[in-house]
């Protein structure tokens, strides 16, 4: 299928640049020559019906199939402004993982103190200074609007926190790297409305240090917080543009269908 | 059928399933029973018989002719000792097995086949690792019949329930764990040595003291490697002689272990003997008991902090 990619009249400095991108599992074909533009500073939304492969392209950006035998890449990721192409097998996939962090669909803090999961990601990289562990950790919970609720309880469990904490704490934990870009892989699907809330409310402030790719099978979601929408259906990508855009002007009937819940 | 609005009906149905509720409810306490029972009864035998011969004396005198001097030093010295290398040997392979399996090997037929291989290993009968040990240790690496070649021995027989219990409680951790881990740039080692060998540490040391617990109380493949059933001299206490090479002394040194000591008992025909063998027995038996008592322990203490 060909894809209708509209690109904004003021272009924004790109992030990364998606070429016909084909990924299989096994012999199954998950996406089908996907190629679009992520912008910096952004966040640009995948949705798209259950299946669609909007999380398996989401995947594709810090190599997360890399753990599971079977996979395939074809085609490029080129992460600007470096031109490194993220699925080079060149490219280590912990280099990619270092540059462009995750937050999951259920939140998933490990079993250890607040402090250590937020301190993780710079533990890895083998920091030890405490005091500059100390300052990242706090920024990066200030980052995800958490410090307040926990900076007298750091070496509590992380595991006892609320579910809307947990995943303002794995928010956290993917801010203290300052990675170039965050991943959202339907982020809020495991939460209630108010913890929904604030984690939007979180993208779109993030947003002004960090690229953002969401994943999102809510549509209000994808209107609310984000800049730039792909639509995606079994593997194609169908339209790419800017969020107005496709929520008010869809330029393919197939979008159209979806948006407003005649379909999917 | 009875009828929707047949009260009485339906009363009378569900008092007839009822009936079947009370009935194999009996059956089941009956069978539990049977096996509770028997235990409690061999037990308590061996704790009447057995208590009246306990005393600091017999924990601090060697067998001897005379059964009332007779005591069980060297057998419970030996017993810890052989255990010391059991599990020096035991822990370290069997957790580094596990976790090569489970988190390194790529899943193919030669997985498969090995791990078929390791869930067949734990039903082996204990006297063919006592064979395997006799012809490798003993005659092929001519390391005699030493404290060494026991604790290998007994090693070889628990590695398949230390691998075991350590791929079970890897796989208990979440995928999700994992893949955050991974989404932070950690390598696989990183993955291994900061996640998932501390988040299964309380299934590990389950499986290690379970595996140790049956190890302590094994006699055929000892028998079978020459273990000595009179010894009334200790092994040189562990890492006291001249270094270098004397810090080993105790694990070439001939042992004796508890069970061949209560076997040793038993099989004479005074009875006076037959009470050592309960109470050595008893002894036996309490280790045993207080090493489940502190696996239970362990995983309920570690498991607290430990949660998904």
């Amino acid at each position: 299928m060909v894809s209708t990619v509209t690109l904004p009249k003021n272009v924004p400095e790109l992030k990364a640049q998606a070429r016909e991108l084909d990924f299989y599992y096994g012999a199954y074909k998950a996406l089908k020559s996907i190629s679009m533009p992520i912008y910096a500073n952004k966040v640009t939304a995948l949705i798209g019906p259950s299946g669609c492969g909007k999380s398996t392209f989401l995947r594709c950006f810090n190599r997360m199939h890399d753990l599971y035998p079977g996979h395939r890449y074809d085609g490029s990721i080129q992460l600007l402004p470096d031109e490194i192409d993220i699925l080079s097998p060149e490219v280590d996939p912990i280099e990619v993982r270092m540059r462009i962090s995750m937050v999951f669909q259920k939140p998933n803090p490990f079993p250890k103190s607040i402090y250590e999961n937020v301190a993780y990601g710079l533990r890895v990289r083998g920091e030890r200074r405490r005091s500059f562990l100390d300052d990242k950790v706090e920024e990066a919970l200030r980052g995800a609007a958490l410090w307040n609720e926990v900076k007298d309880r750091l070496d509590e469990l992380a595991v006892n926190l609320s579910g809307g904490q947990q995943q303002r704490l794995c928010i956290a934990r993917a801010l203290a790297t300052d990675p170039e870009m965050i991943l959202f892989d339907e982020p809020t699907s495991a939460l209630d409305p108010i913890a929904t809330g604030s984690i939007e409310e979180l993208v779109s402030e993030i947003k002004r240090k960090v690229t953002v790719l969401i994943v999102t099978h809510n549509m209000q979601q994808a209107a609310r917080v984000s800049d730039f929408v792909a639509y995606m259906y079994l593997g194609d990508l169908v339209e790419f543009g800017e969020t107005k855009e496709i929520f008010m002007k869809p330029k393919r009937k197939e979008t159209e269908d979806y948006i407003t819940g005649r379909f999917g | 059928m009875p009828s929707q609005h047949d009260t009485a009906a339906i009363r009378a149905l569900i008092r007839k399933h009822k009936r079947w509720d009370l009935i194999f409810g009996l059956l089941g306490l009956l069978s539990l029973g049977v096996g509770i029972l028997t235990l409690a009864a061999l037990f308590i035998d061996m704790a009447i018989s057995g208590i009246p011969r306990l005393s600091a004396e017999f924990f601090t005198s060697f067998p001897s002719r005379r059964a009332a001097q007779a005591g069980i030093l060297s057998a419970w010295v030996g017993s810890v000792l052989v255990m010391m290398v059991t599990a020096l040997v035991a822990v370290p392979l069997g957790i580094a097995g596990a976790i090569y399996l489970e988190e390194y090997a790529r899943k193919h037929w030669i997985t498969d086949l090995i791990e078929i291989n390791i869930t067949n290993l734990a039903g082996v009968p204990s006297i063919i690792y006592g064979l395997l040990a006799l012809g490798l240790f003993v005659y092929t690496f001519g390391l005699g019949q030493s404290i060494l070649t026991a604790g290998l021995t007994l090693a070889l027989l628990i590695l398949p329930i230390v691998i075991t219990t350590t791929r079970e409680a890897l796989r208990s951790i979440p995928q999700y764990i994992r893949e955050g881990a991974y989404a932070c740039g950690a390598s696989r080692w990183q993955v291994v040595s900061q996640h998932l060998v501390p988040y299964s540490m309380p299934g590990i040391l389950t499986g290690v003291i379970i595996g140790l617990s049956r190890a302590i109380g094994e006699t055929a493949p000892i028998i079978t490697i020459g273990a000595l059933t009179f010894i009334a001299f200790l092994p040189p206490a562990p890492f006291t002689g001249t270094p270098p090479a004397g810090l080993f002394d105790w694990l070439m040194s001939p042992f004796t272990v508890m069970p061949i000591q209560i076997f040793n008992w038993t099989s004479r025909p005074d009875p006076s003997f037959h009470q050592n063998a309960a109470a050595a027995s008893f002894v036996l038996v309490f280790m045993t008991l207080s090493m489940n008592g502190l696996a239970i322990w362990l995983r309920y203490r570690l498991r607290k902090n430990i949660k998904w």
